[in-house]
């Protein structure tokens, strides 16, 4: 995944387009408790794809273990697509639906 | 099991280990190329439905991204292979933070595609496992695949500590 380089111009004052209205981000990743991921490595793997803390990350590991299964990001269909296809290369269940 | 020695992961690995990882390398690949079946239950955790209950919108999905995560899957079980030390012998591993990531990965789809087929659940202790197994028949290849299953457990484990210390 590329970085996020620091914009070498000022930008133009435009209307913000890039941010989503709440109500327009009804879309979910949710990850499945699953018997066989070790604890430490789904703590790793949040914090790895989600930039989370390591307290967040392994909050969101316990709601995994304990409850089943957690939200683990939400926004734009396509982004949250694009999360569970990450989860996924790293061997999480990860399935995406609207909350 | 894995240690850092400064950039590095290195661990040493005896022969039957280098051979058996080899092999659950080998047959990671072999089940995402010539063996690839949407109705094997092992691609189906690896490649799970993203739309559980809606599945023309998962096989929308996989159009885009299967191939990718394959590919993916494929050159993390790779990493195991091109580090192993060559022919059948064992020997020392030396990983880099990359190769050590895709290590990672690859032991993790392993042991995902191994908890499938050894009906693994939750909770289960896996030394009790290996007990009943051994009380039942000592040769039986469930004894030797619950070995297997722990001991990448165990590795994938010293590989992430080492990761993160």
């Amino acid at each position: 995944m590329g970085g996020m380089a620091a914009p070498q111009v000022a930008p133009v004052e435009t209307p913000d387009t890039e941010e989503v209205p709440a109500y327009d981000r009804p879309w979910v990743t949710i990850v499945w408790d699953d018997p066989v991921n070790l604890m430490t490595y789904v703590t790793w793997v949040f914090q790895k794809l989600f930039g989370y803390s390591r307290e967040k990350a392994e909050q969101l590991m316990l709601d995994v273990h304990h409850k089943g299964k957690a939200v683990v990001s939400s926004g734009a269909r396509e982004r949250m697509e694009h999360d569970a296809s990450q989860l996924h290369a790293y061997g999480l269940w990860a399935t995406v639906e609207r909350s | 099991m894995f240690r850092r020695h400064g950039d590095r992961y290195v661990a040493i690995f005896a022969v039957d280990e280098a051979r058996v990882l080899r092999k659950v390398a080998s047959e990671v690949v072999g089940l995402l190329t010539d063996g690839f079946d949407h109705g094997d239950p092992v691609v189906g955790r690896l490649f799970p439905a993203v739309y559980p209950e809606d599945a023309a919108n998962t096989a929308e999905f996989r159009r885009y991204t299967e191939g990718d995560l394959k590919t993916a899957k494929i050159d993390q079980a790779g990493a195991i292979l091109a580090a192993l030390p060559d022919g059948e012998a064992g020997g020392e591993v030396r990983l880099d933070a990359e190769a050590a990531e895709a290590w990672l990965r690859a032991l993790n789809d392993a042991r995902l595609a191994m908890g499938v087929r050894l009906e693994i659940k939750d909770g289960m202790d896996l030394g009790e496992e290996l007990d009943d197994a051994v009380a039942e028949d000592p040769t039986s290849s469930r004894v030797f695949q619950l070995s297997v299953y722990a001991y990448l457990g165990y590795l994938q484990e010293s590989l992430l500590n080492a990761l993160i210390d």
